[in-house]
C-alpha cells in the first residue's frame, strides 16, 4: 500500500526536483566530511565561534590586530614554534600586516616602501633576526642580521634538539589556522580553553588539560571511579579533549602593546594571535575574495545576457 | 556522421581544404548535428564536463610549471605556489575544487544517463566509454590527490594501493610496482606525477570516441523516442549551444563560489599537514568523490568460506576489493542488464521508483564512506553494499520483463512538446479566470 502510493507520488514529482533535492544531500555531505576529526574517547570540544573580521565574502584581515598577533608570536610563540613557510617580506606584501602603499615623508625618492624588500618596516623586522649564513670564503658558517628574502628562522637548530626541550617537536605554524578543524576558531578556542583537569581523571605530570585538543582521556580515568571491568562508573564520563605538552602560552599582561586601548588580556591576545595565523595560512585571501567578487558580477551579467539569447533563440521554434 | 552535410564550401580556400582535410565540413556537420528539441538540463553536463576537463588540463599544466614532484619538495612547492607564484592560489584553489566540480557533473550525467536509458540500444557503446572515461577520471583524481603530500595524500595513498596486494599470486608484485619500492615513497610520488599528467590527455582521446559515437545515432532525449520527422530535432547550434552556454554559466558560478569563498571546505584539514610515514591520521578518508567506493570496499568484513570447512575462499580484504571494483565494472554491462524496450524511465513508474532508490543508496553509500569503521555503521553499509548490486542484478533485469507495457508513451517528440505546451496554456488560461 505505502508502496504504491509513493510510486503514484513519484509520477507526480518531477525528475528535476526529485534530483536536485537528491544532490543536497550530496554537497551537505561533501562539505561534511571536511569536518571530520574526532570521535574517539569523550570527544572534543566544539570551538567557540570567534565573529573574526575576515569571516564572509567580504571579510577583510584588521590589520592592526595581524600587527599585535605577529608581536604575540614573536614575544611568545616564536620561542618554541617555527613559521618556515613564512618570509620577513611577506610581511610588506599587498595585504600583508606591514604593506605600505608609499613611504612615510622624508625617505628619498629612489626607495618604493610598496615593494617589500625596500619596506623599512619589514627591513627592521627581519635585522631583528639572526640568521645562519655561509659558509664564507675559510669555510665557516656566520650569523648575520636578516634581510627581507630570509625565512622565519626555527628556534631548534634542528628536530632533537626540538624533542630535547619540549618532549615533542613543537608542530610548525605556517599552516595551522588551515590544518585543524575549525581553523582560527580552533587557535583561539586551544589558547583560552586550558582548565584543570576534572578530579576523576589523573593526567600524569608534564601534560596540560585542553577541552579542545583532540585525544582520548579514557585510560587516565582514576580506577577508584572504574567498576571491575574497568569501565568508568555511573556517572563518570571521559572528559572531552585531551592533554598537550604546551604549557598555558598566554597569561595576562606578558605583551605589551603600544595601543593603550587594547586590553593585554589572554582572551585579547588570543583574538590577534588567531588574526595573525589566519594571514599566515591564507596570505592571498582578501585578493581573492576581490577577485571573487569580480568574477560573479561578470558572470551573472554573463548568464543574463545567455540567457535572454537563450530566450531569443528558442522563441523561433514553436516551443 | 548520420545525417546528410548541408555544407557548401564557399570561398576557394574552403574549396581546397575540403578535399584535402575536410575540417571545416566536420565542424559545420556537427554545428548542424540535428538534436532533439526537448532536451532538458540534465542534457547539458556533457558541455558542462568538456569545460571541466579543459579546465582542469590548462591550470594543471601551468602548476605543474611551479610544482617540485620529490617527496622533501612536494609540499613546500605546493606553499610556494600559493604564496609566491602569481594567481598561484587561485590556480591551485581552481584545480582542486575542479576536481570535485568535474565529480559533481559526472554522477548527475550518469544518473541523467541511467533514468532516461540513454544506455540502451544502439548506444551501448556510447555508455561504456562513458564507464572507461569515469574510471580514468577517476585514478587521475587519486593520483592527483597524491601529489601534495599531505597527511591524507600519503595515507590514502598507503590504504588504496595496499588493495592490491589482496589480489591473488600477482598482488604483491603490483603493490611493488605501483609503489616502486617496499612502502608510498619518492618513487611513488615520480610515477604518480608522470601519470598525473599524462591520463587527462588520454581522457580526451576516449572522450572524442565518446561524442564520436554519440553522433552515430544522436542524443536520446526524455522521451527516449527517437527523432522520427525533422519536427523533431533542431540543429545544434545555436539552439543547445546557448542552452549548454547558460548551464555552463550557471555551473561556474557554483564553481566560483567554492573557490573563492571556500576553497578548502571539499578538503580534508588533515592535508595541510606535511606527510609524516610515522603518524596515522586518526580516520583515512578519500576526498567526498569516492566515499560511496570506499564505504563498499570498508562493508566486506568477513570472509568467504566453504560452508562448515574452515577453507577460505575469499578473504575479506579481496572481498572487499572486489565489490568495490565489482560496483563500477558492473556499470559496463548496464545495457545488458536492463533490457526493457521503453527507454526513459519517465514512463516506466516502477523503474523510476526503484530508480530514486537507487540514488538515495548511493548518497546514503558517500555518506557512510565518511563514518569511521564501526558499528552500526557497518551493518548499515553492508545493506547499502547489497542493494547496490541488487538494483542491477535483479531489479533492472526483474523490472525489463515485468514492466514491458510502458504508461503513456508518446508516439513522437514533437507530440510530446505540442502536449505539454497545450497543458501549460490551459493552465495559464484556467488561472486567468475571474473568478465568480
Amino acid at each position: 500500500m505505502i508502496i504504491k502510493i509513493l510510486v503514484m507520488k513519484m509520477g507526480k514529482l518531477s525528475i528535476k526536483r526529485v534530483a536536485l533535492s537528491a544532490l543536497l544531500p550530496l554537497l551537505a555531505g561533501a562539505l561534511w566530511t571536511g569536518g571530520v576529526a574526532q570521535a574517539s574517547g569523550g570527544g572534543t570540544r566544539e570551538p567557540v565561534e570567534v565573529e573574526w573580521s575576515f569571516n564572509g565574502p567580504f571579510g577583510h584581515y584588521d590589520k592592526a590586530a595581524v600587527q599585535r598577533g605577529f608581536q604575540v608570536y614573536k614575544q611568545v610563540c616564536s620561542s618554541c614554534h617555527s613559521l618556515k613557510f613564512v618570509a620577513f617580506r611577506h610581511l610588506g606584501e599587498k595585504g600583508g600586516p606591514f604593506h605600505a602603499d608609499k613611504c612615510p615623508a622624508g625617505f628619498p625618492d629612489n626607495i618604493d616602501c610598496a615593494n617589500p624588500v625596500e619596506n623599512p618596516a619589514v627591513k627592521a623586522i627581519a635585522a631583528e633576526y639572526d640568521i645562519v649564513d655561509g659558509p664564507d670564503e675559510s669555510g665557516d658558517m656566520f650569523t648575520r642580521p636578516g634581510t627581507p628574502a630570509d625565512y622565519f628562522p626555527n628556534p631548534y637548530p634542528n628536530k632533537q634538539m626540538a624533542i630535547l626541550a619540549n618532549g615533542v617537536v613543537p608542530p610548525d605554524l605556517s599552516l595551522m589556522a588551515k590544518a585543524r578543524a575549525g581553523g582560527p576558531d580552533y587557535i583561539y578556542s586551544l589558547l583560552t580553553g586550558f582548565e584543570e583537569a576534572p578530579d576523576h581523571v589523573d593526567i600524569g605530570p608534564g601534560v596540560y588539560y585542553n577541552p579542545y585538543f583532540p585525544g582520548d582521556l579514557s585510560s587516565a580515568i582514576k580506577p577508584e571511579y572504574l567498576d571491575e571491568h574497568g569501565h568508568p562508573k555511573e556517572g563518570i564520563h571521559v572528559p572531552e579533549g585531551g592533554v598537550l605538552k604546551m604549557k598555558p602560552p598566554l597569561v595576562d599582561n606578558i605583551v605589551d602593546y603600544a595601543d593603550e586601548e587594547i586590553p593585554e588580556t589572554v582572551d585579547q591576545y588570543a583574538k590577534d594571535v588567531g588574526q595573525f595565523l589566519m594571514w599566515v595560512a591564507e596570505p592571498k585571501m582578501e585578493s581573492r575574495k576581490q577577485t571573487g567578487l569580480m568574477v560573479l558580477v561578470y558572470l551573472l551579467i554573463f548568464g543574463g545576457i545567455v540567457y535572454a539569447s537563450y530566450r531569443q533563440i528558442w522563441s523561433k521554434d514553436e516551443h | 556522421m548520420s545525417h546528410e552535410s548541408n555544407y557548401v564550401p564557399g570561398s576557394a580556400i574552403e574549396r581546397f581544404l575540403d578535399k584535402r582535410l575536410p575540417l571545416i565540413r566536420v565542424a559545420s556537420e556537427f554545428m548542424e548535428f540535428p538534436t532533439p528539441k526537448n532536451l532538458n538540463y540534465w542534457y547539458t553536463f556533457g558541455a558542462i564536463l568538456t569545460v571541466m576537463l579543459m579546465v582542469q588540463i590548462v591550470t594543471g599544466v601551468v602548476l605543474a610549471m611551479h610544482y617540485t614532484p620529490e617527496k622533501t619538495m612536494a609540499f613546500a612547492s605546493v606553499e610556494h605556489i600559493m604564496r609566491d607564484v602569481n594567481f598561484g592560489d587561485l590556480l591551485r584553489y581552481t584545480h582542486a575544487n575542479g576536481a570535485s566540480m568535474f565529480f559533481i557533473a559526472v554522477y548527475l550525467h550518469m544518473f541523467r544517463g541511467l533514468y532516461y536509458g540513454s544506455f540502451k540500444e544502439p548506444r551501448e557503446v556510447i555508455w561504456m566509454l562513458g564507464v572507461l572515461i569515469f574510471l580514468i577520471m577517476m585514478g587521475t583524481a587519486f593520483m592527483g590527490y597524491v601529489l601534495p603530500w599531505g597527511q591524507m595524500s600519503y595515507w590514502g595513498a598507503t590504504v588504496i594501493t595496499s588493495l592490491f596486494s589482496a589480489i591473488p599470486v600477482v598482488g604483491d608484485s603490483i603493490k611493488t610496482l605501483l609503489w616502486g619500492g617496499f612502502s608510498v615513497d619518492n618513487p611513488t610520488l615520480n610515477r604518480f606525477f608522470a601519470l598525473h599528467f599524462l591520463l587527462p590527455f588520454a581522457l580526451i582521446g576516449v572522450v572524442f570516441l565518446h561524442i564520436w559515437a554519440l553522433h552515430v545515432p544522436g542524443n536520446t532525449n526524455p522521451t527516449g523516442v527517437e527523432i522520427k520527422s525533422k519536427k523533431d530535432a533542431v540543429p545544434f547550434h545555436p539552439y543547445y549551444t546557448v542552452k549548454d552556454g547558460f548551464a555552463i554559466v550557471l555551473f561556474l558560478i557554483m564553481f566560483a563560489v567554492f573557490v573563492f569563498y571556500m576553497p578548502n571546505a571539499l578538503g580534508h584539514t588533515d592535508n595541510y599537514i606535511e606527510a609524516n610515514p610515522f603518524v596515522t591520521p586518526v580516520h583515512i578518508v578519500p576526498e567526498w568523490y569516492f566515499l560511496p567506493f570506499y564505504a563498499m570496499l570498508r562493508s566486506i568484513t568477513f570472509d568467504l568460506t566453504i560452508p562448515f570447512t574452515d577453507i577460505v575462499l575469499i578473504n575479506s580484504k579481496l572481498g572487499g576489493v572486489m565489490v568495490m571494483f565489482g560496483s563500477i565494472i558492473i556499470l559496463f554491462f548496464l545495457s545488458w542488464l536492463d533490457r526493457a524496450k521503453v527507454r526513459s524511465m519517465r514512463y516506466r513508474p516502477w523503474a523510476r521508483f526503484w530508480f530514486f532508490l537507487f540514488v538515495i543508496d548511493a548518497v546514503f553509500l558517500g555518506w557512510l564512506g565518511g563514518k569511521p569503521a564501526e558499528q552500526p555503521y557497518i551493518a548499515w553499509a553492508q545493506g547499502a553494499t547489497a542493494f547496490y548490486f541488487i538494483y542491477f542484478l535483479i531489479i533492472l533485469p526483474a523490472l525489463s520483463m515485468f514492466e514491458a507495457q510502458p504508461k503513456g508513451l508518446p508516439s513522437s517528440i514533437s507530440e510530446d512538446v505540442l502536449s505539454k505546451k497545450a497543458k501549460k496554456q490551459k493552465a495559464i488560461e484556467s488561472s486567468i479566470q475571474p473568478a465568480e
